[in-house]
């Protein structure tokens, strides 16, 4: 008698009672696959995309102001005019926010140098203008500072060699990059005085080593994104023709 | 692309690798063989177009919709296909800026992704951000060490998740990178994070132990490696080596381009792999998995092909 089928099955039966537990990795193959244009795009997806792309594309496109020139952040070496601007800018938008909410003015701006990430060009400002030059999602903050703390951040402009943008501030150094003259909206700065200094969020957090707002006597975030402010200063100029100033100056010994 | 510069075999000695292989094809028909493939992408980063013709590194790579043709033909091939991101689907174009995520949650599950875990950018419009775009993904998030617990995302993101493929059970947990000094404390509020290789090892201890997974896989966003410039810090490599168990680690935010996965040996000395596949979407992750029947293994373990 064969027992062949029936020794088939059993097994069978018992490979199949216990197969959760009887698989084992044999073979493990990986690659990258690049997506490239020789994929077919699906049009189902591409479809649903559309309708959100268009929305953007216009939006960025619409024409909010006009620019009298082509301003870029290396036209000046203290300060420049797109960085005036944006300081200016930034300054008249949150002020009115900054003081329906706490009753105070804002003193003084900051913003970074390299914080300015294109040029304004000649002509239409877009939406998209606005993406450009400030693409990043930082908000504005007021830090609260001594004037004993302004005057390390004063220290630090000087040594730093850069046209950060700033407003309301004024200062001059020597060839030395010593300061001559540092005042606020035209004034001492007196060491026990509180300031109102109109920042973002990532340079209140030491971005660019600006470790001076560390030491400070209260921050209030005012919600409100650096690239909004800009784009509802540009909605309420019809033009806009910045300049460079003596807001910070190198005068020679 | 030449298929033969691609072979690397790292388990055992030349020739066992044929082997296997006739071994396995022998089987292909049978029940008793299982390919499991996974597809993954990380740091997407709202690339939802591709790059346009004159982009000075990616010109005319990645896109959504194309991605979606290409995972679709694989589904077809391989119904036993499971597809993960690795986090920070946010931040980087307009279509994050006006929508906030939404579009990125939408597409991915039109793609029918899996789950993915969560990156740091993924915080970028804040914790509530975050909650606010959770109607739109029908995908899970999975993320092991970040306890929610006091956050509004309490509940909504799982530490662990078992998908179940033919017979084969795949056990998936996610790791989250350091949000201290990262991400503004504002943004991920009370977000606690947890040692990534302590909750790996309880992970594991789950998901092999207790649960009995076949494949184990960590979603993680803690980095590819960071050996030279500050050799403490724990990334996708250290882990790799200081746990035992994951058969796969999908890697993400240090936007690493690799030629290949890596194979990493762990703690106990078996290969495991580590793979990311850069950022921006311009490519895609695939590791195909192959289980056989326990009767018919052979001294030569695992074959890695990569």
């Amino acid at each position: 008698m064969d027992l062949k089928p029936l020794f088939f099955g059993l097994f069978l039966l018992l490979f199949i009672g216990c197969k959760e537990t009887h698989f084992y990795l044999s073979k493990i193959e990986g690659k990258q696959i690049s997506i490239s244009d020789s994929i077919a795009t699906n049009n189902e997806i591409e479809a649903f995309i559309k309708p959100y792309r268009n929305h953007i594309q216009k939006d960025l496109n619409s024409v909010l102001a006009y620019s009298v020139g082509t301003y870029t952040k290396t036209d000046g070496d203290f300060n420049t005019a797109i960085g005036n601007f944006m300081a200016d800018a930034i300054f008249d938008e949150a002020n009115p926010i900054f003081k329906s909410r706490t009753g105070k003015n804002i003193d003084m701006v900051l913003l970074n140098h390299g914080g300015i990430r294109s040029i304004i060009s000649k002509g239409n400002i877009t939406t998209r203008t606005a993406f450009e030059l400030m693409p990043f999602e930082n908000t504005l903050l007021v830090v609260e500072m001594k004037g004993t703390q302004i005057d390390s951040l004063v220290a630090y402009l000087s040594e730093a060699k850069k046209a950060h943008p700033i407003s309301k501030l004024k200062l001059v150094i020597d060839t030395d990059f010593n300061i001559i003259e540092a005042t606020i909206n035209g004034k001492d700065i007196e060491d026990e005085k509180t300031y109102y200094v109109l920042t973002n969020d990532y340079l209140y957090n030491g971005g660019d080593n600006m470790t001076f707002f560390k030491r400070n006597g209260g921050v209030h975030d005012l919600n409100y994104k650096v690239r909004n402010a800009l784009i509802d200063h540009f909605k309420k100029v019809d033009t806009i023709s910045p300049v460079r100033d003596d807001r910070f100056i190198q005068k020679s010994n | 692309m030449k298929r033969r510069d691609f072979l690397q075999k790292t388990s055992v000695a030349t020739g066992a690798l044929t082997l296997g292989g006739l071994g396995l094809q022998s089987f292909t028909t049978s029940a008793k063989t299982s390919q499991i493939t996974i597809l993954h992408t990380n740091d997407v980063h709202s690339h939802i177009d591709a790059f346009g013709p004159e982009d000075g590194r990616n010109a005319n790579k990645g896109g959504v919709a194309r991605r979606a043709s290409l995972i679709e033909s694989i589904r077809n091939e391989n119904p036993n296909t499971l597809l993960f991101d690795a986090g920070d689907i946010f931040q980087g174009t307009p279509y994050f800026n006006y929508y906030g995520g939404e579009l990125e949650f939408k597409l991915m599950s039109m793609l029918k992704y899996d789950a993915s875990t969560i990156g740091n950018h993924d915080f970028d419009n804040g914790i509530d951000g975050l909650y606010a775009q959770l109607p739109y993904a029908k995908f899970d998030f999975i993320c092991s060490n970040y306890d929610f617990s006091n956050t509004i995302m309490n509940t909504h993101v799982k530490p662990y998740r078992i998908f179940k493929k033919g017979s084969i059970k795949i056990g998936v947990f996610g790791l989250g990178i350091e949000l201290d000094g990262l991400v503004d404390k504002n943004m991920y509020k009370e977000t606690k994070y947890l040692n990534p290789i302590e909750t790996a090892q309880e992970m594991t201890r789950i998901l092999k132990d207790d649960e009995r997974c076949d494949l184990i896989i960590c979603l993680s966003h803690l980095g590819y490696d960071y050996s030279k410039e500050n050799p403490n810090k724990i990334s996708d490599l250290k882990l790799a080596t200081a746990t035992k168990n994951i058969d796969l680690i999908i890697g993400g935010h240090t936007h690493t381009f690799l030629s290949k996965p890596t194979v990493m040996k762990n703690i106990e000395d078996k290969n495991m792999l580590v793979n990311q596949v850069g950022c921006y979407g311009i490519n895609l992750g695939r590791i195909d998995f192959y289980f056989d029947s326990e009767k018919n293994k052979t001294v030569s373990g695992t074959s890695i092909i990569v």
